[in-house]
Parts: structure tokens; C-alpha cells; sequence
């Protein structure tokens, strides 16, 4: 178990069990509130991400699970023992931040055996970790170097290796990557999710960029303005968004206004359309529609569909594979869609700006949400 | 398992430890700052015996004709200089950064010359250039150098390095773009000086103008050795506490003296803020362009003053070898024989140095470990600011008023500190406090610049903070804590204003002596002694110059990409 | 790099450890010694103390005759001085009124001459030579002045000398203080001060000690210096191209003096010290430094060193001087000081 990468493996017992238990937590700073009343549940060995824009409390809230920043009011515990008021080096967590935090003086077999030194295991023992550490993220061979020598990709790949160094059983993620070109990002992001996986060490990462927390975590936890507007899956967030905020800030949506209409449908522009929605929202009660762009159906569209709109094409937008289109509905000016159409689509059907077309809404792809106060 | 076991928490917190430490720093800086200059406070509104009076003293200071006039010098001699120091120091400052004349850097250490002197150096100077056997009298006509003059003209070269490092500063901040769009619009190169480079630099004017004034206003060497009959607010504290012992006037004085220093600080705090904000819109260096006529002129400019501030320097060190001023001009090392002249012979010197390496050591140990404890630890805000606080008092407070704080403070009937008098320890207790300022400021620049979750990932790490601070803070703040030891031991080598209170019979400095031998008439020795100081501190900052540039770069291969 | 900084925070601790005054692990006793003396009588004094009170390790605390006084005098509840040497006896008889001397006579001060130890009251003081205030005139500078020698005070007034004269502030110097004293005994009150108002106006600064304006005499900074007598010669003798002019009307004096400080923590060594004072020996020493000295047998005479001094010393009165002191300074700083500077 010493020198085993896979500290706890995936699936051990209790893996079904609650690991981390967030509780009531609030932070505020002065006046502002920078957490709200935090219920979150993690199990033994998940992949978690905080997603949001900035200031929405994301990496407050991972802060405090380290114990970086204490909470105002609330607890947290972790495998059973609540550690609220317990210093980070009680906490049992490696972390990473977006500037890598590595120590400039120190090479980097130092850099990552930096918390075994203080664990008093013998040096070999050390030399022994430190390298497999370093094989396992790729870093083979750069033992004597320092983190000035290395680029920004390998820099996070050593601030990785150290926050494993101790096994710890709670790996936490600060924008580890928004310090990073695209390319080597891509990269680093399965690295991370690869290295996660065969550790089952659970984690937390903090992200603004939806496209890493989508293709990273097994859960994502959305928030805004200090509280969790949704937690999910990838596919539910994207597919199931619980709010207009979610279903904005996680890939593009159209949203429209219109009025709850019968059990099952909405009413928009004075036009009828099938469309399922919670039951809080009331008969006749103001709502937004939203639809995601590519599920905005256009081959074979006959007109008869009960959610078909006839629209004109005011804008396309060539974005290489495929044409961001926005849609006027015909004698509704205020209906105004985007619609992502696929370059076989435009060439096959000849569309072009200008044109008018009938599209089809599906019912099934129409998300019902409670007007919001402002809009 | 060794999990739970990892788990166990330590006997001592690192969070209790920290506490305790900002506690006690912030124990420690009140007892070094706020205390002695609480005592001066209090001091000022008693008598003699000890009982409170009110404002009497300031009621007697003002009915005094002879000390108000001391206060109207002051003030006169201070704002003369600012005057004069300002533009001076503009024009050499727009020499080295605005210009492409030649040796650059030649001149920015000529400049910072005076910077390695204890302040009344610059005065014997003048005696030997322009007393009545001055070999340059003429240049006066007629007037004497003792008095405002010669106070006007040392303070001048005195103040000289700390305006020209301000103002260069801020002429160094100019935003490029601006020339290249005035260049562009065809404006004329007199007009780019008035709408673009004096609004830039206006803030940098002021805050040096403040500086100089606060320099010279406290500065106590050069008005003593020059100034003949004509009193300042220094000198007439000098008076009160040592040669008439009377200790409420002296601090009524101190006090006085603070008010302008006091101002300088606030007004100074308020230019930065607005300063900030010209930097954060700055975007291209200025590269200036080559014009040899305006080269030409600041090089004339520049060495006209180089010149004086070398001479100022030099004359005093060769005066030092003259066997008998102005009668036998043939050299010896007569005057360096210090015994001849001064009870402790060589020894002022080498107290000075045990003073000033004591100072080096746990001046910087103190103020980095402080600024560290401020600015990287998770002590409760409230306690750090108040550190912080106190940290940055010292700035507002002239040496010769922090000098006779430590005399009451020390001295007061009730001080379990009495002990302590004249010994070495207050001696460097006080110059650490004095200087305490700059060196926080340096360090917690530098401090800044590190990664600020360095603490953050040790702690994940389970390493304590005083390992991270013993194996990466300091390593890394290496060249900070150098220029912090290197600026404590040249200025604790050359004050004078605050320790001329506190030595005694056997921690006598060099700065001391100078000032006793020059009251004798043996103002050759005084220059020796000068002399040996100037060397001493100017070895020190060349030897760490030599140590950063070639020791240091080898230990710190891990700066190099 | 990190042994060498802990060698150097333990030489500073040891330098700080050995500074304090407990610390310092000598078999001597430490004896502080308030004084006036010049600088470089020190280190001799300081040799021949120790010579011939072997027990004893002397501490001088020196500055001008003023400052030492009103320092002393500061101190009074607590003093820090064990003994004072080479100060004037004006000073010492302020501190005896004030019941601050140890009253203690060496043995051999009968053998002393009469005006140089103490008769009244408890005995405390014991003198050791005279000091006199002298005129020292730069033949040089004079010669480019075509400015004729002065021979008496009077002639000190004459506007040739307008801001070409220097002497000691009577606050801070003993020297000036004596001669002020002086010319208010010579001249009576009145008369005295209208001398002093008049010389005022040639004076070009008043110096904090005594031998300043012999100095800068000497070196031509200045043309006339009223100052220390020994000073004066030595500058001659150094090659100063000075006359030392004794004013016919007579100069100023004033004794130095030895004296134990009562509560001294070393009582026993500062009183050792003073019964060696009264030696022959230390009547010697003082001899090397001194024209006039307390013991009779002792015959000095230092080079350069006007022969007419000694007769023309002003008949002293020094328990007016002693008592009058604080008034008589009080009315020269309201005259004479913070006016603008004369030229």
C-alpha cells in the first residue's frame, strides 16, 4: 500500500457510501455572501466539478473543503468525521491549483517528494515514490530539473504528482488548466481523468470552462451566485438543465417567451406548441422555452408536425463544420431561434440567408422554465 | 490504518503557533515603536517632576522667541532646499531615463553617493571648500558658508539620491504610446514636456518633495556641524536634551518635528494610491530617441552635478590626510589615529560595525519573519493589520524624534527597561525600529510575488508553515533579504539623529565621534572618521553587488530558464 | 549558508552579551568617570588611574563642561556617575550645595596648594590644575587684515574685528563660562555686560566646547579665538601661526577638580581613585597637560605657553560663580542667542 499508486481502488467497500457530506454551508465576506446554504453529497471515488462563472462561490466552496477558508456557518465531513473546524493538514486532500504553486528553488523530485520528507519514511523509500510518481505522469527522467526548465503542461503534470505523493484520499482541482495552451489542455484533461480513474482517489475540480467539467466529471455541480442551481450528471446538466441559468451557461440554448398552455403545451407568439413541463408550473402562468440549437429539426419537415414553425433565415454564421443560423419566426419577430445546421444539411436543402423555411420544435426537446422576474 | 494515523492531530497547532507569533510580533513593535513614542507624547505634557501640565511646554515653546525662530529656520532651510533638490533632481533624473547619453550608469551611482554618508560628511566638506580658508571661498562673495547657505547647500547633495530615485521612477513608468501618438499628431518637443512628461511625473514631484522636506527638516549632522549661530528644530532639540538636560522642552520639539513628517507620510500614502492607477494603464516602455543636442546638454548637466556631488564626497576624505589645514597641505595618516582625539581611539568604529552588523542580522531576521507572519499567515485579519500598522509607523517618524521616545521610555522612573541604557542592544533595538519601514515594505513586495498558495499546498502536504517558510520562502526571497541587511547595515553605519541620545560610555559610535571631534575643532579626524565610514559602507554595497551577480547566480540556477 | 549566518547571529549575540553591564566578567571594578577633560587626555588619564589603582577599570562619560553638569545634575535620583574628574570646581560646588558629592578627603590633599581644594563645609573636592581662558590671534590672517594685535578686551571690540572672532557658549564650555564670569568681575555688571553686548557684534559664532576656537584660530578659520588656554600652546606648538595673547585687564579661570559621587555603587574604587588624584604622581600628569597645577612642587611649563598667564588670573569668586551661574546664563542666552546670525 506504500508505494501502490492505487491507494483505494475503485469499488473497495463503501465506495456506495457517502465520502464527502457538505452541510448547511455558508461563507460570506463582510456583506457579500459567497456561499449560500450548501447541501452537497460525494461518494468514495467520484469525479466532481464545481462549474460556474466567476464570483459564483465555486472555489469558495472547494477552499472550505480544504479548510483553506474557513465556512461561515455550516459543516463539512469527510469519511464520517466532520473535520468543519479542523486545519487543512487534518484534512487528509492534495491539491492543484491553475498556477501550478511549484517551488521555484526546489528540483522537481524535491517539489513532489516535498510531503513525503515530512512523513519520515526512509530515502529510498522517497526516490522510490518520487519516480514512480513522476512515470506515472510522464515525467520520467526530469528528477533533477527545475519547474523554470519545464513547460506550463509539464509544471501541472509535477503539481499533479505531488498533490498524489501522500495518497490522499481527497484530490482537490483548482482551474488546473486554464493556465494552459488548447492543445496541451486537451491533453492533460484525459491525463487527469485517466490518473483519477485508476486511483479512485475522489476529487473535486473547480472550472469556469462547461467543455472540461461535460468531458471530465461524472458529476457537475453547477452554481451561480453562491448557490447550486443544479447537480447532475454531464448528459442531465446538458440535457435536463433545471434552470435557465444552467441551460445557458452550459452550451447554447435558445430562450423564448410564452404562456403555460393546457396540461401539455405552451403558448408562443399566439402559436400553439406540444411541449411537457413540471407540474408547479401553473396553467397560464408566464414561461421560457427553451430548445437547444441542433435539436432544431429541418429535413422533412412536411409543416403538419404539431410543433412546426415557419421561420426565415436572417443571419448564418460559417463556424467550419457547421453554420450557426438564426431563425425569425414568420409574422413573430419576437420568436428569434438559433439553429445549428450541419454543412451537408445547407448544401442538400440550398439554404441560404434570407430563405424561409418551416422548422420543427420537438416536443421532447422543448425545456419549460418559469419566467424569470426580469424577463 | 495509517490513514486515521496520518490523521492524528498534532500536538501544536501551526494555526496557534502562528498566532502566537503575530502576537508577539506585534508586542514586540509596540514595545520598539508605539511605546517610546506614546512616552514622548506624555513626556511633552509634564513637568519636570513628572507631574501633567497640559500644554505649558508648547505655551513656553511658543513665548520663546529664540525657539520659534529655531522653527522659522526649519521650516525656511527645508523648503529651500525642496526647491532647489526638486528640479535639480528632475533634470538628472530625465538625464537617465529620458536621454541616450553616455555612462548611464555611471551617474545613478554618483548619484546614490550621498546615500553612504552619514549626513554631516557633506558639511565638512563644504568648511574645507568654502569656510573662510575654503579653497573655493571666492565663490561666495562674501558670504559666510556657516549658517543657511552651507545647511541649504549640504542638505541639497544630502537629499539629492532619494529625489532623483523617486522621480526616476516615475519617469520610468510613461506610457510610450503617448510620444508615438504626439510624434504622429506633429507636436512640438516642448510641448510633449508640458502636456505629457511634467502631468506624468507630478505625483513622483510631489511625493520627493515631501521626502526632501521630511529629510531635511529632521536631519540633525549637517545643521550641526554648519550652522554656525543659525538654530534649527534639530539642533535645539540636541540642545534641550543633551546639553541642557531638559527633557519636556526636548520633547515638545520631537513633537513639533513630527508634524511635518507625519503630514509628508499621509499626503505621500494618498500620491501612491493615485499613483497605482497610472501604472495599471501603462502599456509600452519609452525608448528614447537619439538627439544630440538634448544629450548633449544633460550630459553637461549631469556631470556639472556629478562633479559637485564627488567633490562633496572627496573633499572630505582628502582633507582627512592633510597634515595642517590650510597651512601645511603635505599628506598623513595622522588624523586616523583616532586616540589623539577621541577617548575610545578606534573603537566608536568598531562599535558602529558590531552596531550596524547587529542591526543586519536581526533587523532583517525581524522584519522578514514579520512581514512574512503579515502577509502569508491566517491570523485573523484585525491582528494582522494591526501589525501591519505598526509596521508602517516607523515611516512617519524622523530618528531624532524615535531617539528621545527611546530616552523616555527607557528612562522614565517606572521602565523596567533602565537597564538598557547605553548598551549596545538599544543601540541596535532603536536602528531597527528606525529603519523598520522600508525593510517591511521590500520584503512584503517581495513576499507578494511569491505564489500565494504556497502555504496552501503545504498545508495539503501536511508540512508545517515554518518548514515551507525555511525551505522555499527564504530561499527564493534570498536577494530581498540581502538588499533589506545591506540597506539596515548602511544606514545604521551612518545615522546619527536617533542614537545620539542613547549611547553610552562604552557603545560610543563612529557617527558619535564625528559629531564630538568636529564640537572640538578636530573636524581632520572627524573627516577621517568619515572617511572610514563612507568606505566601510560603500564596501559593504559593492561586496553585495559582486555576491549577487556572481555567487548568487550560481546558487540560483533555478531563476534561469 | 546557513552555519555562516548562525556563526554571525552568535557574534552578535556575544558582541550585544558582552556590551551589558553585568555581563562583563572583569576581576576590575568598573568605575564611571563623568568629565570635562580633552579627548586626548583620556586614554593617558585613563592609563595612569589604572596604574596606580590597579583594582580599577575607568569608564569616561566626556562631553563639555555644560552638558556634563546639567547631566549630573539630570541624574541626581539616580546617578550613574561614580566619580567626576576634570571638571571645573564652579560645577563641583553647585553639586555639593545640592548634597551630591561623597565627602571624603584624600590624604594627601593638605599638601596641596590652598586654592586648590576644598575649605568650606564638608570636604568633597579636590583640585588638580587651573584652566584659563586666553586670546589666540592668527598672525596670518591678521597680516591679510593689516589688523593689529589686541592687548586687552577692549580691543576685541574694535569693529577690525567684526565676525572674525570666535568663542565658547558659556552654556556648553566651561572656558566660557569662566571668562564671561570673568569680565562680569573685572568689569562689574553693568560694565561687563555692555562689554559682551559690544563684543556680541564681532562675534562671528559661539562654539559648543572650549577648545573649538583655538582650533579654528589656529587653522585660520577664523582670525581671533577666545578659548582654552592648552589648546592654545598645543596648536603652536603643532605649527598654527598663533600668538596667545593674554588681555592686560586678565583672563578667566577656573579650577578642575576631582570629586567621589555620593551613592556610587563603587564607592570603595571611586574613592581609591580619588586619594590618587592628590598624589604627586597624578600632580605630574597633570603637569603634562596643565600650567598651573594643585601641587606646589609640581613646576610646569608647557611649551608655546605665554609666561604672563599666572599673574594675570582675575581674583575668582567661586561660590559666586557657583551660585550666579544659572542667572547669569539665563540673561546671556536672552542677550545673545537666537538672534539672527552675525556675519
Amino acid at each position: 500500500m506504500l508505494l501502490g499508486i492505487g491507494g483505494r481502488m475503485a469499488g473497495e467497500a463503501g465506495a456506495e457510501a457517502v465520502f464527502v457530506a457538505i452541510r448547511n454551508l455558508s461563507k460570506h465576506f463582510g456583506a457579500f455572501q459567497a456561499l449560500k446554504d450548501i447541501h452537497l453529497d460525494v461518494k468514495r471515488g467520484e469525479f466532481v466539478s464545481f462549474l460556474g462563472p466567476s464570483g459564483c462561490g465555486k472555489t469558495t466552496l472547494l477552499r472550505a473543503i480544504a479548510g483553506l477558508d474557513r465556512q461561515s456557518g455550516g459543516t463539512i465531513a469527510i469519511n464520517g468525521r466532520d473535520v468543519s473546524n479542523a486545519p487543512p493538514s487534518e484534512r487528509d486532500f492534495g491539491i492543484v491549483f491553475q498556477s501550478y504553486a511549484l517551488f521555484p528553488n526546489l528540483t522537481i523530485a524535491d517539489n513532489v517528494g516535498y510531503g513525503l520528507v515530512n512523513q519520515r519514511r526512509s530515502k529510498a523509500e522517497i526516490t522510490a515514490r518520487v519516480a514512480e510518481l513522476l512515470a506515472m505522469v510522464g515525467l520520467s527522467g526530469q528528477l533533477t530539473k527545475y519547474p523554470a526548465q519545464l513547460s506550463g503542461g509539464q509544471q501541472q503534470r509535477v503539481a499533479l504528482a505531488r498533490a498524489l505523493a501522500t495518497s490522499p484520499s481527497l484530490l482537490l482541482l483548482d482551474e488546473p488548466l486554464s493556465a494552459l495552451d488548447a492543445q496541451v489542455r486537451l491533453r492533460l484533461r484525459e491525463e487527469i481523468r485517466d490518473v483519477q480513474r485508476r486511483l479512485g482517489v475522489t476529487t473535486f475540480m473547480v472550472t469556469h470552462d462547461q467543455e472540461e467539467a461535460l468531458s471530465m466529471a461524472e458529476r457537475i455541480v453547477v452554481m451561480n451566485h453562491g448557490v447550486i442551481e443544479q447537480i447532475g450528471t454531464p448528459e442531465e446538466i446538458y440535457r435536463n438543465p433545471a434552470t435557465t441559468f444552467v441551460a445557458e451557461f452550459v452550451g447554447r440554448i435558445s430562450l423564448l417567451p410564452g404562456v403555460a398552455h393546457g396540461i401539455d403545451a405552451v403558448e408562443m407568439a399566439g402559436r400553439r406548441f406540444l411541449a411537457t413541463r413540471a407540474a408547479e408550473i401553473a396553467d397560464g402562468a408566464a414561461v421560457e422555452v427553451g430548445i437547444r440549437p441542433e435539436a432544431i429539426r429541418v429535413r422533412g419537415v412536411t409543416g403538419s408536425e404539431p410543433n412546426a414553425l415557419p421561420v426565415r433565415i436572417t443571419d448564418l454564421e460559417f463556424l467550419g463544420a457547421f453554420c450557426r443560423a438564426t431563425l425569425v419566426a414568420e409574422g413573430a419577430p419576437g420568436l428569434t431561434l438559433i439553429a445549428d445546421f450541419s454543412a451537408n444539411l445547407l448544401r442538400d436543402l440550398g439554404l441560404q440567408q434570407g430563405a424561409a423555411i418551416t422548422v420543427d420544435l420537438p416536443a421532447d426537446a422543448l425545456r419549460v422554465f418559469p419566467a424569470r422576474a426580469s424577463a | 490504518m495509517s490513514g486515521d494515523a496520518r490523521l492524528r492531530r498534532p500536538l501544536i497547532r501551526e494555526q496557534t503557533v502562528a498566532t502566537l507569533l503575530v502576537l508577539a510580533l506585534i508586542i514586540v513593535l509596540v514595545l520598539i515603536i508605539a511605546l517610546p513614542l506614546w512616552s514622548l507624547l506624555s513626556k511633552s505634557l509634564q513637568n519636570a517632576s513628572g507631574g501633567y501640565v497640559g500644554l505649558a511646554n508648547f505655551a513656553t515653546y511658543f513665548a520663546t522667541p529664540s525657539m520659534v525662530s529655531a522653527l522659522f529656520n526649519s521650516l525656511g532651510v527645508a523648503l529651500m532646499t525642496t526647491l532647489l533638490v526638486v528640479p535639480l533632481a528632475f533634470a538628472y533624473a530625465y538625464a537617465l531615463t529620458r536621454s541616450r547619453m553616455p555612462a548611464k550608469g555611471v551617474f545613478m551611482g554618483i548619484a546614490l553617493l550621498p546615500i553612504f554618508a552619514p549626513s554631516l560628511l557633506g558639511a565638512i566638506s563644504l568648511i574645507y571648500l568654502f569656510g573662510n580658508q575654503g579653497v573655493l571661498k571666492g565663490l561666495l562673495f562674501g558670504h559666510s558658508i556657516y549658517g543657511p547657505i552651507g545647511i541649504v547647500f549640504a542638505e541639497v547633495c544630502y537629499c539629492f539620491p532619494h529625489a532623483v530615485m523617486i522621480i526616476a521612477t516615475g519617469l520610468r513608468l510613461a506610457d510610450g504610446r503617448l510620444y508615438e501618438v504626439a510624434e504622429a499628431l506633429g507636436t512640438k518637443p516642448t510641448r510633449v514636456f508640458f502636456t505629457i512628461t511634467l502631468p506624468g511625473v507630478r505625483y513622483a514631484a510631489i511625493s520627493a518633495a515631501f521626502v526632501v522636506f521630511t529629510l531635511v527638516i529632521t536631519d540633525f549632522g549637517i545643521p550641526k556641524v554648519i550652522g554656525g549661530q543659525f538654530t534649527v528644530l534639530a539642533t535645539d532639540a540636541y540642545k534641550q536634551i543633551v546639553g541642557q538636560q531638559n527633557f519636556e522642552m526636548g520633547a515638545v520639539v520631537g513633537l513639533i518635528l513630527l508634524v511635518p513628517a507625519v503630514l509628508a507620510f499621509f499626503v505621500d500614502r494618498q500620491i501612491q494610491k493615485r499613483q497605482v492607477a497610472l501604472l495599471s494603464a501603462r502599456a509600452v516602455a519609452y525608448e528614447p530617441k537619439p538627439a544630440p543636442m538634448r544629450d548633449a546638454l544633460l550630459l553637461a548637466f549631469s556631470s556639472v552635478i556629478g562633479l559637485v556631488l564627488v567633490a562633496m564626497l572627496g573633499m572630505a576624505i582628502w582633507a582627512s590626510f592633510i597634515r595642517y589645514w590650510p597651512y601645511n597641505l603635505s599628506l598623513t595618516l595622522a588624523h586616523y589615529n583616532f586616540g589623539e582625539f577621541e577617548p575610545g581611539g578606534w573603537e566608536p568604529y568598531l562599535t558602529s560595525l558590531a552596531m550596524a552588523g547587529c542591526v543586519a542580522t536581526f533587523g532583517t531576521g525581524l522584519v522578514f519573519l514579520g512581514a512574512y507572519l503579515v502577509e502569508k499567515t491566517k491570523v485573523p485579519m484585525p491582528l494582522r493589520s494591526l501589525a501591519h500598522f505598526l509596521a508602517m509607523l516607523p515611516m512617519a517618524v524622523p530618528g531624532l524624534v524615535l531617539g528621545l521616545g527611546y530616552v523616555f521610555f527607557i528612562n522614565a522612573k517606572s521602565s523596567p527597561f533602565g537597564w538598557l541604557y547605553g548598551t549596545l542592544a538599544v543601540l541596535v533595538i532603536n536602528t531597527i525600529a528606525h529603519f523598520y519601514t522600508v525593510g517591511h515594505i521590500t520584503a512584503t513586495t517581495a513576499l507578494k510575488q511569491i505564489d500565494g498558495e504556497f502555504e496552501a499546498v503545504s498545508a495539503s502536504l501536511k508540512v508545517p508553515f515554518w518548514t515551507t517558510f525555511r525551505r522555499v520562502t527564504v530561499p527564493i526571497s534570498m536577494p530581498a533579504i540581502l538588499d533589506i541587511a545591506v540597506y539596515m547595515f548602511v544606514n545604521a553605519l551612518t545615522t546619527i539623529s536617533a542614537v545620539v541620545f542613547l549611547y553610552g560610555p562604552s557603545t560610543k559610535l563612529a557617527s558619535i565621534s564625528i559629531i564630538h571631534m568636529d564640537e572640538s575643532g578636530a573636524t581632520a579626524p572627524a573627516a577621517a572618521m568619515a572617511t572610514c565610514i563612507v568606505l566601510t559602507a560603500i564596501g559593504a554595497k559593492t561586496l553585495h553587488v559582486v555576491l549577487d551577480r556572481l555567487v548568487f547566480s550560481r546558487l540560483q540556477v533555478w531563476r534561469k530558464r | 549558508m546557513k552555519s555562516k549566518f548562525l556563526v554571525g547571529v552568535g557574534l552578535c549575540l556575544a558582541a550585544l552579551i558582552a556590551s551589558a553591564p553585568i555581563a562583563s566578567a572583569q576581576t576590575r571594578t568598573k568605575v564611571t568617570a563623568y568629565t570635562a577633560l580633552e579627548n586626548d587626555q583620556l586614554q593617558p588619564f585613563k592609563a595612569a588611574i589604572e596604574a596606580g589603582v590597579p583594582d580599577v577599570e575607568i569608564v569616561w562619560v566626556r562631553d563639555s563642561t555644560g552638558v556634563i553638569t546639567a547631566r549630573f545634575l539630570a541624574e541626581k535620583d539616580n546617578p550613574r556617575a561614580d566619580l567626576v574628574i576634570g571638571l571645573v570646581a564652579t560645577s563641583l560646588l553647585l553639586f555639593e550645595k545640592q548634597n551630591l558629592l561623597d565627602e571624603y578627603k584624600p590624604k594627601d590633599s593638605d599638601k596641596l596648594r590652598p586654592g586648590f581644594r576644598d575649605t568650606a563645609g564638608p570636604y568633597t573636592w579636590t583640585g588638580m590644575d587651573a584652566i584659563l581662558a586666553v586670546v589666540c590671534f592668527n598672525t596670518v590672517e591678521a597680516k591679510k587684515d593689516s589688523a593689529a594685535a589686541p592687548v586687552s578686551w577692549e580691543d576685541l571690540t574694535k569693529p577690525a574685528f567684526k565676525g572674525k572672532i570666535v568663542m565658547p557658549h558659556p552654556a556648553s564650555s566651561g572656558t566660557g563660562y569662566l571668562q564671561v564670569a570673568a569680565w562680569l568681575q573685572i568689569m562689574g555688571e553693568e560694565k561687563g555686560w555692555a562689554f559682551m553686548d559690544k563684543l556680541h557684534e564681532n562675534i562671528a559664532v559661539y562654539t559648543h566646547s572650549g577648545s573649538a576656537p583655538c582650533v579654528q584660530a589656529a587653522k585660520g578659520e577664523r582670525m581671533v579665538g577666545i578659548g582654552f588656554d592648552m589648546r592654545g600652546a598645543k596648536e603652536k606648538t603643532n605649527g598654527a601661526p598663533i600668538d596667545l595673547i593674554v588681555p592686560k585687564e586678565g583672563v578667566g579661570w577656573d579650577l578642575e577638580a576631582t570629586a567621589v559621587v555620593k551613592g556610587s555603587k563603587n564607592l570603595e574604587a571611586a574613592r581609591k581613585v580619588a586619594e590618587w588624584s592628590a598624589t604627586k604622581a597624578a600632580n605630574d600628569l597633570y603637569g603634562k597637560y596643565s600650567a598651573i597645577v594643585a601641587h606646589p612642587d609640581v613646576k610646569s611649563a608647557p611649551p608655546n605657553y605665554p609666561a604672563d598667564a599666572e599673574a594675570k588670573l582675575v581674583k575668582n569668586d567661586f561660590a559666586w560663580m557657583a551660585n550666579d551661574r544659572e542667572r547669569i546664563l539665563k540673561e546671556w542666552v536672552k542677550r545673545y542667542e537666537g538672534k539672527a546670525a552675525p556675519k
